[in-house]
């Protein structure tokens, strides 16, 4: 990519790394979050937690989309896995993702003979759906707002070509409502933070100015190399030094403060907003997205006759307090003695993008 | 799910263009790109290309990164 080096080999890395370590003196103990999924991956495989000063804590919030699907919405899409004439298409982590049952995924039901598609966009399930006229194909719709303008895109692609057979189960999630709600949990502690780099540049920068504006927060939009992490988090901590919190945009080759008003304009016009049940949130207002009925042909909930009903977590699982960044995976009984990748007890261990698997897979 | 790679535009067919990357080319989408044009580089997230980005992007971030270097 254009100069990705420059990015990924962050040339002066002693020096910025030198003057965090002054300016962590200046904070004392800080608490940084990074509420992005691919932040919470970037921030292990590059290893920069241990290069950080020790007053500079990273922690990973509810940015795994995967991880904040709530359990009893798992168990609702395994019954409707269960039809023969029904294939589920889904992104690959969601597939080994347990409900309220352990060991009962999308991908048991797989090997159990039930038709589960893996696939990488949306645009694959509707070719599936193409492909297989006789049979109904449900593409469980998870992610933010990177995520939905495609799959609005997609749903416009269907009813452009009068495709019948296809459904998108809307789980999309708006991550502002979110944040809010975190923000204004009693047991929330954190000193700013870091802003996924590929929402904002969907929804433009200026999605993020309620964090200094509204909260006296700083917040730095971050992009996902070594480089942009290290200049996002001496950013952050300068902010917090200088009492002087602000958004500010550190990944400005992709994310203007306008955003891609295309994306935003396919989203509106395919879904609304709508409340949203979060795992570690519980429900959150107006911080989903709902399909328009102008599309309900293609509405899969409406379709099926989707229906969570109230289930109990799994005993041990602290996967809504890691989720919201109050437990760390270490702190977590079950991380790592019954909770491992292989037999996940929660999303946050099985995720590709989940705390869990990141502190396990990199070993802090 | 949310690996977002950076691809290189080859050609363009309306809302489908085929981008390249490490050697591989795929077929994305460019919908939400305004006038995608061969040579331009993309960030591809699920198949849909989510902005573009110039070369001219690229070293003012670089600068930008440079300057915060170089902070007192």
């Amino acid at each position: 990519m254009l100069y990705e080096s420059a990015f990924q080999k962050p040339r002066q890395a002693k020096a910025l790394l030198k003057k965090l370590e002054a300016l962590s003196l200046a904070t004392g103990p800080i608490r940084l979050m990074e509420i992005c999924g691919t932040h919470t991956m970037a921030i292990a495989q590059t290893g920069i937690k241990s290069l950080l000063p020790k007053n500079i804590e990273l922690l990973s919030g509810p940015g795994c989309p995967v991880c904040v699907t709530p359990a009893n919405v798992i168990d609702e899409v395994l019954r409707l896995s269960s039809d023969p004439h029904r294939i589920i298409a889904s992104y690959g982590d969601l597939l080994r993702v347990p409900g309220s049952h352990r060991q009962d995924t999308l991908w048991h039901r797989k090997a159990m003979g039930a038709h589960i598609l893996s696939v990488y966009s949306p645009m694959d399930a509707l070719e599936a759906a193409k492909a297989h006229p006789e049979k109904e194909v449900l593409f469980l719709g998870v992610g933010f707002e990177t995520t939905a303008p495609g799959t609005a895109a997609c749903i416009l692609e269907a009813a452009r070509q009068g495709i019948r057979n296809f459904f998108v189960l809307s789980l999309l999630k708006q991550t502002p409502p979110a944040l809010r709600a975190l923000i204004e949990a009693p047991d929330f502690k954190v000193s700013g933070f870091l802003c996924p780099g590929h929402v904002a540049a969907v929804t433009g920068s200026r999605a993020f100015k309620f964090l200094p504006e509204d909260y006296a927060l700083p917040a730095v939009i971050s992009g996902f190399e070594a480089g942009d992490l290290l200049a996002s988090v001496f950013k952050l901590t300068q902010m917090i030094a200088d009492r002087q919190p602000a958004l500010y945009n550190e990944y400005i080759r992709l994310v203007k403060d306008e955003g891609n008003p295309a994306a935003q304009a396919m989203i509106r016009q395919v879904f609304g907003p709508g409340d949203s049940v979060w795992r570690g949130l519980g429900s959150v207002a107006k911080s989903g997205l709902r399909i328009r009925s102008a599309y309900a042909d293609f509405d899969g909930a409406r379709r099926f006759g989707f229906a969570p009903k109230e289930t109990e977590a799994i005993p041990g699982c602290r996967c809504a307090e890691i989720i919201r960044g109050v437990l760390s995976p270490w702190q977590c009984p079950l991380f790592k003695t019954t909770c491992t990748p292989k037999d996940p007890v929660g999303p946050c261990m099985v995720s590709s993008e989940g705390a869990c698997a990141a502190a396990y897979k990199y070993s802090e | 799910m949310c690996l977002a790679i950076p691809m290189k535009l080859k050609k363009i067919e309306g809302s489908k263009a085929i981008g390249e990357a490490g050697g591989l080319t795929k077929e994305i989408r460019v919908d939400f790109i305004d006038t995608p044009a061969p040579g331009d580089y993309v960030m591809v997230h699920a198949g849909f290309a989510i902005q573009k980005m110039t070369e001219a992007e690229a070293l003012e971030n670089i600068a930008l990164m440079e300057e915060i270097e170089h902070a007192l």
